[in-house]
This record gives C-alpha cells, sequence and structure tokens, in this order.
C-alpha cells in the first residue's frame, strides 16, 4: 500500500511538471506573436466605420487592460498562471465577451467522448485480434487481417476521414457526415437528442477507430508473438492448461501490460488525429473550435484550447499510469 | 505391469526448417533406444546443443513444428493410461499431462505468470487433473505446500515477491501436487546458488521417494548426477552413446566421452592438469560418419570413421555405444563421489 | 550492407514490396526536374479535364496538368519528410546516446524533457504557432517546429540500446584507452543504433508528412508551394468533389497512401530484421 502511494506521488509530480511546461510553452509561443490582438480587433473595428483618434486610443487602452497586456511579459506569465488555476483565461475574441474557458469548456465533453469512447473501441478490439493474430500465427483469416492493417495503419487520421466524408457523403449517403446533432433537435436528455448524438457520432468514431485499430492489432501481434516464447507459457501448455485459459491469462494479458504503456504514450497523437477528424466532420469539439479560433483571429481562445489540450491528454495519461498496477502488480514495486 | 514405465525404441526426432529459402535438417534426436524404471532418478547428460533438450521435448510430448518424430516410438505405461507420444491423439496427451506426467522446468525467474497469483497458478495447473474445486482443491495445495515447507500464504502472493529459493519450490510443488509417476526435471538447480541448490535436490529426492515416482533429472553437471541418480544415460550428438547405474559409470566408464565428463569433476586435493576434450560437439545438421565421437577421440581407429558403434551391454546394466569399450580407462583415479546414491544404495 | 539489402529483397516480401513503392514515388518526384510546365502557373492547361492520353492524371479547375502538379508537389512534400527525419534523428540520437551512455541524472533529465514531449499534443501546438507566424509558417519553419516533436520515441528507442552498449567489453577497452565521451558515442556507440534510425526515419517521415497534409488541406501553411497537402486544399476550395473533378482529389490522396504504405513496409521489415523482438509502437499513428 506504501508503494503505492510512492508510485502515486512520482506520477502526480510528473503529471504537474508535464503540464506546467506544456502551458508555459503555449503562452509564450502565442506571445511570439508579432501581430497584438488589441491592433486586430481596433483594426477591424476601425475598418467598419471611422471613429476620432481618441475613441479609439481609449479603446485600445481598455483592450490592452482587458487582455492584461499592460504589464512586462514576465507578468503577463504570472497573471496567466494565476489565472489558468482558477480557469479564465480572457473573453473570446469569436464570442465577445464570452469567456474563452466557457467556449472550451461547451466543446471539451465533445472531443472527450469521441476520443474515450474511440480508444475503448480501438485498444480493445485491436489487442484482442491482434492477441489472437499473435497466438493462431496460421489463422489464414487473421493473416488476411494483418494484411489490412499493415495496408490502412500508416494511413493518417485526416485522410482515413476524408475519405469517408466522400464515401458516405456522396456515394452513399445513409449517415451524417457533419455536425453533432440534427439541426432540429434541441440540446437536452431527451431519448431524441442522445440517439441524434450517437446517430452523428458514428462516423467520426468509425473513422477514429479506422486509423487507430491497425497499430494496436499489429502491436499486439508482435508482442504476442514474442510472449508465447516466454517460459511461463511453454511450462503452461506442458501442464496441458487450459487453451483459452492460455491465450487470455497468460498471453494476452501479459502483451496487454506493454500495451497500456504505449496507449499513454500515443495520447498525445490520438488527441491530435481526435481533433483533426473533428474537423473534418464540423464536429463540435476543440478541433473545430480551433480552426474557428484561428481563422476568427482569437488568441484567448486558441491559447485556451492549447492550454485545455495539453492539461486534458497529461491527465488522461496519469489515469492511464494508475490503471498500471491493476494489469502489472510489478509497476508498484519499481 | 512391466517394470518400465516407458520404454523408447529406435526414436528419431528431427528439426525440419526453411531459413531464407534453403532447406535445413537438424538431427537432434538420431535413433535412441533406452527404458526408464518405475521408482528411480534416471540422470541424463550431456553438452549443450548435444541434442538432450530435444529428448526431453520428445519425452515431455512438447513436440512442436519445426520439430517432428520422424521414426520410432515413446511408450508410457501409466496406471490405468498406455500412450505412445509419437502417435497420441490430443486428447491421450492431454489426459496424460500433470496427471501421470509432470515437469519442472529450468528458470524458476521465468516460468510462473508474472501478473497472476500463485493460487490461481496452482487452479490452472492442478485443478482439473485432479478433480477437485473451491475449498476442497485449496485444503489439497495447501497440504502440498507444507510438505514442501512453504507457508500457505504464498498462494496470495505474485511471483516476483518470492525469493528465488521459494520459487523454484513453488514450481517444484506445483509439478508434484498431482502426484505424478513421472517427472522431467529440466536443469532445475542451474541458475540457483549453491546453498538453494543443495535444498532443492534433497526436496526433489525427498518428494521422489515418497510418492515413488521416476524421475528423469536433466543436467550437464556430473557433480549433481553422482549425488542424485540412480543411473546416468550420456547423450552425445543426438544419441545415446553409454548408460549404466550411476557408481560404475563414475568407477568404471566404458565410453571415452563419458570417461571425459567424469575426469573433468573437481576432487577435493586434486592439483594435477585435467586433460582437455579437443574440438566442438558436431553440428547436427552435418554430424560426422561413423561413431560421431571419433574426431575427438583419443582412442579413434579407423573402423569408428566409417561403422556407426551400436549400443550393446558391456557389463551388467550398462551398455556402451563405443567400437573400443574395453579398453576405456578412467581419466584419473577413481574416487567414490560423495554420498553417489548408486553407492549408498 | 549491401548483402543485407539483397536478402531483404529476395525473401522478405513486405520489404520488396516497399522498395518498389517507394522507387516509384521517388521516381515520380524526380520527374518534376524534367518538367515542361511551371507549378506556380494558373490556367495553362484546359481546366477540369478528365484523365486522358495528352493529361494522364487530368487537369484541375485551375487549369494546371496535375501529371506535372502532382510531380512538384511530391517532391515538396518528400524534401519536407527528410528535413524534419534528418533533424529530429541528429536530437534523437544526441539526446539517446547522451542518456543512454552517461546515466545518471544526465539520462533522468533527459528522460524527463522526452516525457513532457510525448505528452504535449502536437496538434493543438502547431496551429498556435500557425496562429503566430501566419504567413511566416514555410516549409522550413514547419520543418523546424515539427522536427522538435519528432524526437522523444526515438530517443528513447536509442537511449534503451546505448544502455545495453554502457556495459559491453568494448565500451570499456575505450574508456581506457582514454577515449573521450563524445568520440565513445559517435565512433562506438553510433554504428549500433544506426539500423534504429533507418526505420524510425521511416516512421518519423510518415508522421511528418501526414501532418503537414493535414495542416495544408486546413489552410494553415503556405498554400502557394505546391504540396501534396495544398494540392487537396485547392480541390477543396474548388468542391472538386461536388463539381464532379473527384480526379483531383483522388490521385492525390493516392500517391501519399502509397508512399505511406511503401515508408510503414519498409519501416516495419527493417524492424523486423534488426530486431525480431522489438516493436514498432508509434508508427505514424
Amino acid at each position: 500500500m506504501k508503494s503505492y502511494l510512492f508510485f502515486v506521488l512520482r506520477r502526480l509530480a510528473q503529471l504537474i511538471a508535464v503540464i506546467f511546461a506544456g502551458v508555459t510553452a503555449a503562452f509564450f509561443i502565442a506571445h511570439l506573436s508579432p501581430v497584438s490582438p488589441v491592433e486586430s480587433i481596433i483594426g477591424r473595428v476601425s475598418g467598419q466605420s471611422s471613429y476620432s483618434p481618441e475613441a479609439v486610443e481609449a479603446l485600445r487602452q481598455t483592450l490592452t487592460e482587458l487582455f492584461g497586456l499592460d504589464v512586462p511579459l514576465h507578468e503577463q506569465y504570472f497573471n496567466f498562471l494565476g489565472r489558468l488555476i482558477v480557469g479564465d483565461l480572457g473573453p473570446s475574441l469569436i464570442a465577445f465577451p464570452t469567456p474563452a474557458m466557457r467556449i472550451v469548456a461547451l466543446a471539451l465533453p465533445w472531443t472527450l467522448g469521441l476520443m474515450v469512447v474511440q480508444i475503448l473501441i480501438a485498444w480493445f478490439i485491436g489487442n484482442i485480434f491482434g492477441g489472437l493474430a499473435g497466438y493462431y500465427q496460421n489463422s489464414r483469416s487473421l493473416k488476411a487481417v494483418g494484411v489490412v492493417a499493415i495496408a490502412i495503419q500508416p494511413i493518417p487520421y485526416y485522410i482515413v476521414a476524408f475519405l469517408i466524408v466522400i464515401v458516405f457523403g456522396y456515394l452513399w449517403p445513409v449517415l451524417p457526415i457533419s455536425g453533432g446533432f440534427a439541426m432540429n433537435v434541441r440540446p437536452s436528455f431527451t431519448p431524441e437528442f442522445i440517439f441524434s448524438v450517437l446517430h452523428h457520432a458514428l462516423l467520426p468514431t468509425l473513422a477514429l477507430v479506422i486509423s487507430g485499430i491497425g497499430t494496436w492489432f499489429l502491436g499486439m501481434r508482435a508482442l504476442v508473438s514474442n510472449v508465447v516464447t516466454e517460459d511461463y507459457v511453454t511450462y503452461a501448455e506442458l501442464a496441458g492448461v487450459d487453451q483459452r485459459r492460455i491465450v487470455t491469462s497468460y498471453v494476452i494479458r501479459n502483451a496487454m501490460v506493454p500495451q497500456l504503456t504505449a496507449l499513454a504514450m500515443a495520447l498525445g497523437l490520438i488527441f491530435s488525429g481526435t481533433v483533426i477528424t473533428e474537423q473534418v466532420f464540423a464536429y463540435p469539439g476543440l478541433g473545430s473550435l480551433l480552426v474557428r479560433a484561428v481563422n476568427g483571429g482569437d488568441s484567448a481562445v486558441v491559447l485556451a484550447v492549447s492550454c485545455v489540450a495539453v492539461i486534458a491528454v497529461a491527465t488522461a495519461i496519469f489515469i492511464i499510469d494508475m490503471i498500471h498496477p491493476l494489469l502489472d502488480p510489478r509497476v508498484k514495486a519499481e | 505391469m512391466s517394470d518400465d514405465l516407458l520404454k523408447v525404441e529406435g526414436l528419431k526426432a528431427y528439426y525440419q526448417m526453411n531459413y531464407f529459402g534453403v532447406r535445413r535438417e537438424v538431427r537432434a534426436v538420431d535413433d535412441i533406444t533406452m527404458s526408464i524404471r518405475r521408482n528411480e532418478i534416471y540422470g541424463i547428460a550431456g553438452e549443450s546443443s548435444s541434442g538432450k533438450t530435444s529428448f526431453i521435448k520428445v519425452l515431455a510430448a512438447a513436440i512442436r513444428p519445426p520439430m517432428r518424430i520422424v521414426d520410432g516410438s515413446v511408450k508410457y505405461e501409466f496406471k490405468g493410461l498406455a500412450v505412445d507420444v509419437a502417435t497420441a491423439t490430443p486428447e491421450q496427451i492431454e489426459a496424460m499431462r500433470w496427471k501421470h506426467l509432470s515437469y519442472i522446468m529450468q528458470g524458476s525467474m521465468s516460468v510462473l505468470n508474472p501478473i497472476r497469483r500463485i493460487g490461481r497458478t496452482f487452479e490452472d495447473f492442478a485443478a482439473r487433473p485432479l478433480g477437485l474445486r473451491g475449498a476442497a482443491f485449496r485444503q489439497r495445495v495447501i497440504g502440498h505446500l507444507e510438505r514442501l515447507k512453504l507457508p500457505a500464504d504464498v498462494l496470495n502472493a505474485y511471483p516476483h515477491e518470492l525469493s528465488g529459493g521459494m520459487r523454484q519450490r513453488v514450481t517444484i510443488g506445483l509439478a508434484t501436487v498431482c502426484h505424478p509417476e513421472f517427472i522431467i526435471a529440466d536443469e532445475p538447480t542451474t541458475a540457483l546458488d549453491v546453498v538453494v541448490q543443495k535444498e532443492v535436490l534433497g526436496l526433489i529426492r525427498e518428494i521422489q521417494q515418497d510418492m515413488g515416482s521416476s524421475v528423469v533429472f536433466v543436467t550437464h553437471d556430473m557433480s549433481v548426477h553422482a549425488n542424485m541418480t540412480d543411473r546416468v544415460g550420456i547423450i552425445y550428438a543426438g544419441r545415446l552413446v553409454e548408460e549404466g547405474p550411476t557408481r560404475q559409470m563414475f568407477f568404471a566408464p566404458k565410453h571415452p566421452y563419458t570417461a571425459h565428463l567424469v575426469a573433468s569433476l573437481p576432487r577435493i586435493g586434486d592439483t594435477a592438469q585435467r586433460p582437455a576434450l579437443e574440438g566442438r560437439p558436431p553440428n547436427l545438421a552435418e554430424p560426422p560418419a561413423g561413431c560421431r565421437f571419433h574426431p575427438r577421440c583419443p582412442l579413434a581407429v579407423d573402423k569408428c570413421k566409417t561403422e556407426v558403434p551400436p549400443l550393446v551391454d558391456v557389463a551388467n546394466d550398462h551398455r556402451s555405444a563405443c567400437w573400443r569399450s574395453a579398453d576405456v580407462q578412467p581419466l584419473v583415479a577413481p574416487q567414490a563421489p560423495q554420498a553417489a546414491r548408486g553407492v549408498m544404495a | 550492407m549491401f548483402s543485407v539489402f539483397r536478402d531483404l529483397i529476395r525473401y522478405n516480401l513486405e520489404f520488396a514490396i516497399g522498395v518498389v513503392l517507394v522507387t516509384v514515388v521517388l521516381i515520380f518526384a524526380g520527374l518534376s526536374f524534367v518538367s515542361p510546365v511551371d507549378p506556380i502557373t494558373i490556367y495553362a492547361a484546359i481546366p477540369d479535364m478528365p484523365p486522358s492520353a495528352q493529361y494522364w492524371f487530368g487537369t484541375n479547375s485551375r487549369g494546371q496538368d496535375l501529371f506535372w502538379q502532382m510531380t512538384f508537389a511530391l517532391r515538396n512534400t518528400l524534401t519536407f519528410g527528410l528535413t524534419v527525419a534528418l533533424i529530429s534523428r541528429v536530437i534523437a540520437i544526441a539526446v539517446g546516446l547522451a542518456a543512454g551512455y552517461l546515466g545518471g541524472w544526465v539520462d533522468r533529465v533527459l528522460m524527463f524533457f522526452c516525457d513532457i514531449f510525448v505528452a504535449i499534443p502536437i496538434f493543438p501546438i502547431l496551429i498556435l504557432f500557425y496562429f503566430v507566424l501566419r504567413s511566416d509558417m514555410n516549409t522550413m519553419n514547419l520543418a523546424l517546429i515539427m522536427a522538435s516533436f519528432g524526437w522523444p520515441f526515438d530517443a528513447r528507442l536509442i537511449r534503451s540500446v546505448a544502455v545495453g552498449l554502457r556495459h559491453r567489453e568494448f565500451t570499456r577497452h575505450a574508456v581506457f584507452a582514454g577515449m573521450s565521451a563524445p568520440k565513445i558515442m559517435l565512433e562506438e556507440h553510433l554504428p549500433y543504433v544506426m539500423p534504429i534510425i533507418f526505420s524510425t526515419a521511416m516512421a518519423n517521415m510518415i508522421w511528418s508528412i501526414g501532418l503537414e497534409v493535414t495542416l495544408a488541406v486546413l489552410g494553415f501553411t503556405n498554400l502557394n508551394i505546391p504540396t501534396i497537402g495544398t494540392a487537396i486544399y485547392w480541390a477543396n476550395n474548388h468542391s472538386a468533389m461536388i463539381v464532379g473533378v473527384w480526379w483531383w482529389i483522388l490521385i492525390p490522396v493516392i500517391i501519399v497512401v502509397l508512399l505511406f504504405i511503401g515508408l510503414f513496409l519498409l519501416a516495419v521489415s527493417l524492424n523486423e530484421y534488426i530486431d525480431p523482438r522489438s516493436r514498432l509502437r508509434r508508427m505514424g499513428a
């Protein structure tokens, strides 16, 4: 128990370090910008109608204060950290004056939902079939699955999503290819709304699962073909242990341990893939928000999305690390 | 019921593989005939890559491609079950495993599933052959562990939580909990330190005497053979070259290779330079003609290079495959191996 | 080295297919050097012509011959991928060998940074860079940014090999002979990790080109440089699918998919050859 506590504390320290480093990087990248958000608003406003120089100057001052740009960069940085802790990154530009964080908070569940469902499906199915393919190496149908996996696996998220949109948008339009729910349904906890959400989530999830499953299938197949040569598997086979038991509890369970580590390491990439896929399907998550914010020049939202992305991925990695000792009792002892 | 529990006749088991487009055939076990009696410890000795590992894989019915039994038979005569490994159905093999035939593997570090509690491993291995479940099964296992001086709570432990010696005792417990008639022990002490080694050897012998099982004990360490076994068989290049009671093998070897192995044992107060064996064990893909030992043999004559010597009786219960077995002399003065079992009996 | 290559081609089907695909793609990209048309010029040909004997890949709505257009796009995309792979290999080698050989706190600090870089989702960061750099987001800048995120997996892999090398006899000899640490790493250890560097370079190219295509399609790169990504961007921009100019989208997609599969097969088979027990867990995910 004590060793588990130590394990948790160490991972927690790592979590905080990653978040800190990530948001710091995001802050400084955002402030490298030669274009000041204040000037871009003023440019937009004064482009629409003419104002007196005094009015423009007053607006500039107000905006500078609002964005917290009236102090030196390092002070801005500490202010940023302080405000990030309470979840306030200033007002959004495209939806002024709604706080950027509120907009992000509205988009986040869509992204997280898509990500969790897709990982659960792709990881488990990929691992189970990869495990079987690694154990039953002479099975023809599993070999065929392997060839398909090798062909699909290297194709990036964007292209897969794009091809699915083409297929279901132009060739065989049976499923919705855009949005998070139907236009005529009001967001509420009604069966109708939930059905609409699931209906719209089908294709994005399919695209993500297709993109992701090959990695797990191939990785698991390679792992299992190593695990089957381990002494404990040979020994169990010599003892006549039930074959299904060997495949599940001896081979696949052991190979899943490194696959879980791999999942933690791949989360950043998976998150990026989810965000990209969302954009293709105009799914109302962080990806679409990010693209809209960039096109609208909304620095507060872009920075907020980046920070939330860093925090979300780091936290997800932390959660996976916490599951790790359940799968592998040796982890705690390290 | 005959005196022999296992009869191996004319056994040939080859590895046939296709590596980078080239066909290769490795004759790992090439025409071995021998038998193992009830209630004895039979030692198998030989260098690495002599084919002894392949031989015991066949005995354990663990034949997997690219290995194949090409010829011969491996007949077990268990109580109520007769099996020929060469022709047995998967069901017969299944019925034999662990209930009648079990295995102690080398490397106690890696033979236990690292993410499974010991108790679950016992269930996986022994519940079916014992035909017990739940509390009755647990009671039986705990009783057996007590005999091995293992506390009952090892059942709740993971392998990495046990010491090396304890883990090896657990694997011995696993292999013996069903009271099998035949146990294959494959280098069970190789990776252990000397003190633990002695303890484990004592344990295996104790259990064997208790249950009256037959044990095939494989090790390249001749001093372990001297301490443990009733009879020893020497395997060289896929062939059984000599077999006999342990005491005779050590005092009066009838094959030059055995004489060399015995001579290489360290002895107390011995300062003489030991004669080294020249050369390497042959490549089993292209074994030499005639006696396979002839390129390294100090006694070799022309006949040895062309004609394969048969395994023939050279003394009571003692067989050797050497054209010049009568001329084989012990390379060092015989000295009683400490507490050789053959001597004590 | 050559005999290894020959054996792989002869006996490893995956490697052979990979070599064929990558060679075809390279030759195609090489054709850009003899192209009769300028890739920037628009309306030089009749727009929206389907593939034919005259225009093998058809023409697009901007009046460009897609065949020659694609040769340039592929060349630029490959150059970008190679640049990222090259720079990130240098970082990965430096970090991996130093962490593995020096060990101790150097190892811990470097691996800590590794963990941080692994955990940061790159896509939002890239967008953040684009947001700041805008039109300065050219191929070189993008390559530099991607390279600075493309090393940590491979640095870890190299480190694990270097840790093993540190305890080998020849390393101790080198130390006794008075070789300096950088010299030992570069002259004694680098050759051992070269195969890993080759196979991870392929995986790295899949990853970087995939992201470049994504960014370009969203319009977040310099759109005047023809790449596979910008080709798809312009096709989308002209609603190619809706107006029925399907080849404008399909051809760049097919080319890039062939490239990816080729690179992936090379990486996988090389990796199996280097170390049958190892696995590639990241492969352009």
